[in-house]
């Protein structure tokens, strides 16, 4: 008895932070905040060091021995390799402009998500190995030793960013703190430090062709599952080709959009386009079974990852003999292509400059890439009149538009897609300013985030999010976010349910899609999603 | 009573000491962030909580129902609810009330009325804290929803990748059982 606590003691507890400064404070990997470690068999699969099975909770990381010296080396060979990366280093003044427009921050509380200390982990030991300062003066220069702690420390914060770069936008100097997590997920992965919800997707993209190991013959039977549902609701059979050679245009989209709801009616909303455009105006699109993902894990791996699976793209299109590339709704794709696809494995000189053969439009923005966003696209179709539509068969849907971070701060893609969905649908109110386009906030999940064991850190990360949907939601009665991103698709209805409840999700080209009157269709009495339309509700009572 | 007009007169005074706290559960350069940026979009947390607790307290004084408090409960502990707290960190602000509440009226305490009177007051803090217990439980239970429903689409998946799952059609003869 004498063991037990008097009530008093029990009470008795702080609520108050430790105030010790943040290099005295040692990093926590928290259940419900850190992932799962990557499968040894996948790492394996595409040669990554140190495969092992291990996880982030053990006291025990089955580090190499000499892993201080590999830090070292691979720290000191980037700095070389990349001039960015050097000039990151070396330039922040600590203003303090970005550390609070991290969506972890604002959502988790946690200081060292403020993008200025997430980056000072690794710039304090840039500073002890690499500077005179720091060697000199020690923690006075802000500098300190790689240890084991400081390790810990990397990995609860490398992977507690989504390298969203909204924080990049509001900096003077224009340090891109998305790089400076990218180049700490490389040194990690120099020690086998990664997780499988990267690793796995890594390891299928380049076994299989994308992220969930579909092979080509299961790839192809999900397309044809679409095809009946096609003709259930419009009547009429979709026709789409695969691995044509010769064909004009090669169609390549996340893989999630085949497999995950509710992108399976985005892949829907494709097929249905590309149906009605080669019925009308001969238009020869193929897709790929070998080409079947957009999405590029390796770019939250290594910049080598990045450039391998990305090669896979463009030698399809290549041995295809097409004249340039689609994209679908994609997020990070976008910025693979858009900033780092040139200087990898570009230019594409294989390949046509992208003309729409519909208009007569160049692609200018593509001129090197070869590669157009689909709703570049569509938005080009709409302009010119190409496409029949009828936007009240979205009349059920009141919509707002989250801009994914990839195509608004990777590529300026901010006025296609609302362009797009005002066209085919006419209940559209736009989040605050401060929350979309260039400013948009993260959905939380990105960049390999997206597992099932980091809930929490999920909910917090896409609270700011979620708060200005709730906005919209309360303010005009928005039941439906409209995004053009597989991985928002995937990640935003979880988000959803717990602080939004009453908004869905789409993608975009659902939308088209249920507003694109097909050559030779029948009346339609629901969406895409079996849902009634506005009108013909009454209909079978 | 004597407490109800007190509690009116000094609500903004109590809700500030009380927002004031609950930000200070978090570090020195969050909880400044939390307190001093008004934009609700850029600081949600914060606005939350400064708005929250305000509807709250008003609702606790003005004899507010279950309903009620849940509704003005549920923003700010479904932000606590994903945040690094335990339960009881997550919780404590509620029964935290009461030396907030103590200290604002430390001199008017001496008088034996008011004292009982805040007394039973405190007992609706007690019954707020039990139905903030329910609110928090909700919010944590949708969380692991949330994550066993990922965990079985990707058994899912793998079943189907695997040809595991074959699709029944209502159609076909000798399902009319499973309608």
């Amino acid at each position: 008895m004498s063991d037990l606590p008097k009530p008093d003691d029990l009470l008795n507890f702080s609520h108050r932070p430790p105030k010790t400064e943040w290099m005295d404070t040692p990093a926590e990997i928290k259940k419900g905040f850190a992932c799962y470690a990557g499968n040894p068999k996948s790492l394996e699969a595409v040669g990554l060091p140190n495969p092992r099975t291990w996880s982030c909770f053990d006291e025990d990381w089955q580090l190499p021995e000499n892993w201080q010296e590999i830090i070292y080396e691979g720290f000191k060979e980037r700095l070389d390799k990349f001039r960015s990366f050097k000039v990151f280093m070396d330039i922040c003044v600590r203003c303090g402009a970005c550390s609070d427009k991290c969506h972890y921050f604002i959502g988790t509380g946690d200081p060292k998500n403020m993008p200025v200390l997430r980056a000072e982990l690794l710039r304090s030991v840039y500073r002890n190995d690499f500077t005179k300062a720091g060697k000199l003066l020690g923690r006075i220069a802000g500098a300190r030793p790689m240890t084991l702690d400081v390790l810990r420390e990397w990995w609860a914060y490398f992977f507690q960013c989504t390298e969203c770069r909204r924080c990049s936008l509001f900096c003077p100097y224009g340090i891109d703190t998305a790089e400076i997590t990218m180049m700490g997920r490389e040194l990690l992965n120099l020690l086998g430090l990664n997780i499988d919800w990267i690793a796995t997707p890594v390891a299928n993209c380049y076994r299989t062709g994308n992220h969930l190991g579909i092979q080509p013959h299961a790839f192809k039977d999900m397309i044809d599952f679409f095809v009946d549902d096609i003709e259930e609701i419009t009547g009429v059979q979709v026709e789409p080709q695969f691995q044509k050679k010769g064909a004009d245009i090669l169609f390549i989209t996340p893989s999630g959009d085949v497999f995950a709801d509710p992108g399976t009616y985005t892949c829907m909303g494709y097929l249905m386009l590309f149906h009605f455009l080669k019925e009308k105006y001969g238009l020869d699109v193929t897709w790929s079974t070998y080409a079947s993902e957009g999405g590029n894990f390796g770019f939250f791996t290594s910049h080598e990852m990045m450039k391998r699976l990305n090669a896979k793209m463009y030698l399809e299109a290549k041995r295809l003999g097409v004249k340039w590339i689609l994209g679908g709704e994609c997020g990070h794709m976008w910025r693979v292509i858009n900033q780092y696809m040139d200087t990898m494995n570009g230019p594409a000189d294989f390949l046509d400059v992208p003309v729409n053969p519909i208009t007569g439009t160049r692609f200018e923005n593509a001129a090197s890439t070869k590669m157009v966003h689909i709703t570049e696209f569509t938005a080009d179709l709409i302009h010119h009149g190409k496409l029949d539509l009828d936007p009240s068969r979205n009349e059920n849907k009141v919509l707002t538009f989250h801009d994914s971070c990839n195509p608004s701060r990777g590529m300026g893609l901010f006025e296609e897609p609302r362009y797009v969905i005002q066209n085919v649908a006419n209940n559209f109110y736009d989040m605050p300013a401060s929350t979309i386009r260039e400013q948009t906030f993260c959905c939380g999940s990105g960049a390999g985030l997206n597992a099932g064991e980091d809930m929490e850190l999920r909910m917090a990360g896409g609270l700011p999010r979620a708060n200005a949907v709730k906005h919209v939601h309360d303010k005009h009665g928005v039941n439906m976010l409209a995004t053009i991103c597989a991985i928002d698709r995937a990640v935003l209805p979880d988000l959803m349910n717990y602080w939004v409840p009453d908004v869905e999700v789409t993608g975009v080209h659902e939308l088209v899609a249920n507003a694109l009157i097909m050559p030779g269709e029948q009346e339609r009495e629901t969406d895409l999603r079996g849902e009634p339309l506005l009108g013909t509700e009454d209909a079978d009572e | 009573m004597v407490l109800d007009k007190l509690l009116e007169q000094h609500e903004a005074a109590i809700v500030g000491l009380w927002v004031d706290h609950v930000i200070n559960t978090y570090a020195p350069d969050s909880a400044h962030f939390y307190k001093t940026q008004k934009d609700q979009f850029a600081n949600p947390v914060g606005i939350t909580f400064s708005e929250s607790l305000g509807n709250l307290f008003k609702a606790l004084r003005t004899g507010g129902d279950r309903d009620e408090l849940s509704k003005h409960l549920d923003p700010v502990l479904r932000i606590r609810a994903i945040q690094s707290f335990t339960p009881a960190e997550a919780l404590a602000f509620i029964i935290d009330l009461k030396p907030i509440l103590r200290s604002q009226f430390k001199d008017a305490l001496k008088e034996k009325r008011l004292s009982r009177e805040l007394v039973r007051f405190e007992d609706q803090i007690d019954a707020m804290l039990l139905i903030a217990f329910d609110v928090y439980s909700a919010c944590r239970e949708k969380l692991f929803e949330l994550k066993v429903s990922t965990e079985r689409e990707k058994i899912y998946k793998a079943f189907l990748r695997a040809g595991l799952i074959a699709d029944i059609k209502a159609e076909e003869p000798g399902n009319d059982a499973l309608h």
